[in-house]
């Protein structure tokens, strides 16, 4: 399977901020439309996409949402001030650009300050160069919500641009959904929304689709940088495997099959135990009675930062995994 | 098994006699003359080919652990620590005390209920505690009684590519070598002391060597191990599997050069793996045997131990075996009677 | 089988989080003679049904104790047969310094966390915790053959001897809440002897220590009329004050506070003293920690009780129970439930 950078770059560079999906949603239907079976749009505005089968109904996850800034305030002089939507560092915002649904575009920057450690977000505004307050509002309105500007770039071995979480885990499922054809089960593809403020979407959509398992398709970090914490993951060296992070320990039996998919179709994997955060799995294994989850992880350096860094041979093995693991029984 | 036995017996520095006894039964058989002196230590003399300089090999039979200093209303048993142990060591293990082995847990506060600033600091011993299950002061008078002595409730186990574990491999290792030692070598004079209180200030060892008087003499320790990945090297002080570590300097004793390069070009002579101790913390018996009378020249041989001072000591069986090779072929050397000739 | 032969088995075994089904064989062994049937559902949650008597109005209480323990897992394989780990649940980095542990990979491997010997130490540095990050486990083979044997995601326990104390008390790891998994066994014993009249849902949930999971999904897909929630509460030890804790020997802690639905607790209260078995009270206004907190809020609501079991040393390796103050959680939570009849609007009615 060729690296289609094509696609990775569209989905990176078109808006979604959470609560605000639906240009990537429509993106994404576009994409996918003429693979699928049924395709639907829920009350929250996740996108669900069906793949009809026998058997098993497998919840297929992958956040199409983005974190971005929400405007709270413009001031007289046309300075706008923010909070975060999802997790958004003070320091990596400094200084960089944003765009808003509409265009317009704005440079993060700072009030002056005596000791810089103690920078917050609210020591920074955004500056979309115009002369006064009336100016302002009539390019941005209260409540707008910016993304950092993307830029994509790659080279042979990898990518970095914003937003790869989770539009690689979208990629990874679009490129699934057209590539697959003897999946043996009933399969869901979820594009869920509002996942970086608490996995809002992926906990309704799993509760109407009620399936049997899921996979949850999400960034991870990386342990290979000069003097990363102790992290047994890393770039280049294949997929991981989701043991655990703090929304879910990941179900064993379903792990075994990823990891014996992943040995039988020499496949590279590593396995991941993640010391923070969630993913859209661990909203969903606990739905009604219980879904066995698991995660597909893609290795990523810097998330959530304006340049995060994915190895295209990792991209290409989890998808390849994805693919196999859906044309097993998956029986568990 | 010998190590074990040695291992799994309390021996608290001032309380040696049920690490005595095992020693005593194992190796009366083999020497000519055994006596225990008027502190505990245990002096053997085997007598074989006479040499002009008397050779002396120790090593202390004691370990460190705690002792019962009072025991309150509800029953809980507070203590002390018998010799260096660091106090972050003690939470969450099992503990048996005084001569009946009366078991007891040393619990700890529940996480869910210490105050942050709780949390990063480690607990002074004299908020610790022993619980042996009583529920008043008369009831706990039954099985303990101050002044007890308690030592740690832990299994010697074998692990790993030929580890063990255990507690007071320092030093029922040097323990078990000199008897081994005693056991196996035939036909050549020297003493062997096994001396008490070595933790608590080397106390038995000065009065052990004012009795034997020797010219030289070997002292056997399990010593410091600390060989983690993404240390410093020079921070090492000895590696496991590395073989017998040799002391150049601690804080008791320079050790003579001469017989430590002697030691050296035996083992790599007999193709032994061998390492410098390269601490210069600590001490042991030497630094009292060294001075005593006219003054001894003295050598440090020692098995490195990881986790030394706790409950979960780790050795190599390799270095073991490469400690004993390294002493027998020194007392063949020593047989020889030219060892001496090179030491001034 | 004894219960207390049942708790050291429960004890010896190994259940951290997410690895419940280790356990799985004994527990359901140790209940099937005792149990209409047994039911493993989705996410592992062991669910052991007993019928009630003439239960025209399908009445259903469920017991809920947790049987998943606090435990460690492997990051990352270092050099030298050392491993980096983190914590699973709960971990205090003071418990865990100098400790034998068991990495439960291919096969079991016995090791030991490494720590830097005092000698070596600055003086400021033995008045500090560790991180856990910083602490090494040695399992003294070479990184190669550490490779065939366990990787990265294997779950590690404490080396710990189930060991009995003076005056009925036992000491071991996972206590919290295996203890509650006893008492569960114990009362299933009683209520064979016993007419009752709901069908009761003994549930072994799993974890209950990373947020309590398995109980959300357990009770959802139960639907009791009523549940009640076993766990361990805090034992009262000399460091503790007295109002945080509940004494060993003097029963079970019966909880007040907002997750208790307080007739129900009433009638709690009444069957003890009917009985005469000994009880306290334990306080909890808001959240009690326990399953209790997720069942009380599944689908409509479920009137929630929940029983403690006073344990010291809570989250260590040496817990302490008294055996006593199990039978007799036991017995209160038996005596419970045979004494709700099939009328629950009287008794439900605020």
């Amino acid at each position: 399977m060729e690296f289609n950078s094509k696609l990775l770059k569209e989905l990176v560079t078109t808006y979604g901020p959470s609560g605000n999906e639906t240009n990537i949603c429509n993106y994404i239907k576009e994409q996918i439309k003429n693979y699928v079976d049924e395709i639907t749009v829920d009350n929250l505005g996740n996108l669900i996409a069906r793949k009809k089968g026998n058997g098993k109904k497998i919840m297929i996850a992958a956040h199409m949402d983005q974190i971005g800034l929400m405007i709270t305030d413009i001031d007289e002089n046309g300075f706008l001030r923010f909070t975060n939507i999802g997790g958004v560092s003070p320091f990596v915002s400094l200084n960089q650009h944003v765009i808003f649904e509409n265009g317009v575009l704005g440079i993060i920057a700072m009030e002056p300050m005596d000791d810089i450690s103690k920078l917050k977000l609210s020591n920074l505004f955004i500056d979309i160069g115009v002369k006064n307050k009336k100016e302002a509002e009539s390019l941005v309105n209260i409540g707008d919500v910016c993304v950092y500007l993307p830029h994509y770039n790659e080279n042979e071995n990898t990518v970095f641009t914003s937003a790869l979480d989770d539009r690689i885990g979208c990629y990874v499922a679009i490129e699934t959904i057209k590539n697959i054809k003897n999946y043996k089960n009933d399969l869901y593809f979820v594009f869920t929304v509002q996942e970086e403020v608490g996995l809002r979407g992926a906990k309704t959509s799993a509760y109407k689709i009620n399936p049997d398992i899921c996979i949850a398709l999400d960034v991870t970090g990386s342990g290979d940088t000069p003097k990363a914490k102790t992290f047994a993951v890393g770039l280049h060296k294949g997929t991981a495997i989701k043991v655990k992070d703090n929304s879910i320990l990941t179900h064993p039996k379903l792990r075994n099959i990823m990891i014996n998919v992943a040995k039988e179709n020499n496949i590279a994997y590593q396995l991941e135990v993640l010391e923070y955060g969630g993913t859209d799995s661990g909203a969903v294994h606990l739905t009604r009675e219980g879904v066995p989850s698991g995660v597909i992880s893609i290795p990523t350096r810097y998330v959530h930062s304006t340049t995060e860094m994915v190895s295209k041979k990792d991209v290409l093995d989890s998808i390849k995994l994805l693919v196999k693991l859906l044309e097993n029984d998956l029986d568990i | 098994m010998l190590l074990k036995k040695l291992t799994e017996a309390s021996g608290v520095s001032g309380h040696e006699r049920e690490v005595r006894n095992i020693i005593i039964d194992e190796i009366k058989d083999y020497v000519d003359d055994l006596k225990v002196d008027k502190l505990g230590n245990l002096i053997v003399f085997k007598k074989g080919k006479e040499n002009p300089k008397k050779l002396m090999i120790t090593a202390h039979m004691d370990e460190v652990g705690l002792m019962v200093i009072d025991i309150d209303d509800k029953g809980y048993i507070k203590f002390t620590t018998v010799g260096g142990i660091d106090k972050r060591i003690l939470i969450s293990k099992p503990v048996l005390i005084g001569d009946k082995k009366v078991p007891g847990v040393i619990g700890s506060k529940p996480m869910h209920l210490q105050k942050k600033e709780e949390r990063d600091r480690a607990i002074e011993i004299d908020s610790l505690y022993i619980d042996i299950g009583v529920d008043s002061k008369e009831e706990a008078l039954k099985f303990v009684n101050i002044g007890d002595y308690i030592s740690f409730d832990s299994k010697y186990t074998e692990f790993g590519d030929n580890l063990i574990k255990a507690k007071a491999l320092d030093n029922r290792v040097g323990c078990s070598l000199l008897i081994e030692l005693i056991k196996e070598i035939e036909d050549v004079s020297f003493y062997g002391v096994f001396t008490v209180m070595e933790e608590i200030g080397l106390k038995g060892a000065g009065p052990a060597a004012y009795n034997v008087d020797p010219d030289i003499c070997i002292v056997l320790e399990g010593t410091l191990c600390y060989d983690v990945p993404q240390i410093d090297t020079h921070l090492i002080p000895t590696r496991l599997n590395n073989g017998p570590a040799i002391s150049l300097i601690d804080r008791t004793t320079i050790f003579n050069k001469t017989l430590r390069e002697k030691i050296a070009e035996i083992a790599r002579s007999n193709g032994i793996p061998y390492q410098y101790r390269k601490s210069s913390m600590g001490g042991n018996d030497s630094g009292k045997i060294h001075v005593t009378k006219e003054g001894s020249i003295t050598a440090t041989i020692s098995v490195p131990c990881r986790n030394i001072h706790s409950p979960t000591s780790v050795m190599s069986k390799k270095d073991y075996e490469n400690t004993l090779r390294l002493l027998k072929a020194i007392l063949n050397e020593y047989k020889k009677g030219e060892f001496i000739s090179g030491i001034q | 089988m004894d219960t207390k032969e049942f708790l050291k088995k429960l004890c010896t075994g190994y259940s951290v989080s997410g690895h419940e089904y280790s356990i799985e064989e004994t527990i359901k062994l140790g209940f099937k003679k005792y149990a209409d049937n047994i039911n493993v559902d989705k996410l592992g949650n062991i669910i052991i049904i007993k019928k009630g008597q003439n239960n025209i109005s399908k009445l259903k209480i469920m017991i809920a104790a947790h049987m998943d323990e606090i435990g460690l897992i492997v990051k990352s394989i270092e050099k030298n047969g050392f491993i980096k780990f983190t914590n699973v649940g709960g971990i205090d980095p003071k418990t865990i310094i100098g400790q034998e542990v068991i990495v439960h990979g291919e096969k079991p491997l016995f090791g030991v966390v490494v720590s830097k010997p005092p000698h070596l130490q600055e003086a400021s540095e033995s008045e500090k915790v560790p991180k856990l990050e910083d602490l090494y486990i040695d399992l003294g083979y070479d990184s190669e053959k550490l490779k065939e044997y366990i990787s990265v995601g294997d779950v590690i326990t404490i080396n710990r001897e189930f060991k009995e104390l003076k005056n009925d008390k036992v000491t071991g790891k996972s206590l919290d809440n295996k203890a509650g998994i006893a008492v569960m066994y114990e009362s299933l014993k009683i209520l064979n002897k016993t007419k009752h009249k709901a069908d009761l849902y003994f549930v072994c949930t799993v974890q209950e220590e990373v947020g309590l999971r398995g109980a959300c999904t357990s009770t959802y897909s139960i639907n009791p009329d009523i549940g009640i929630a076993i766990d361990v509460g805090f034992g009262s030890t000399p460091e503790l004050p007295k109002y945080e804790t509940i004494d060993l020997g003097k029963g079970p802690g019966i909880t007040i506070g907002g997750t208790i639905h307080p007739k129900l607790r009433e009638k709690m209260v009444e069957v003890a003293k009917e009985y005469n078995i000994p009880f306290q009270y334990e306080v909890s206004p808001s959240s009690t920690g326990t399953d209790a907190d997720v069942i009380q809020l599944t689908r409509e609501g479920i009137p929630t009780l929940c029983l403690s079991i006073p344990l010291r040393y809570m989250h260590t390796s040496v817990e302490v129970v008294n055996i006593k103050d199990i039978e007799n959680t036991a017995k209160l939570l038996a005596f419970f439930i045979a004494s709700i009849s099939e009328n629950l609007e009287g008794l439900l009615c605020y």
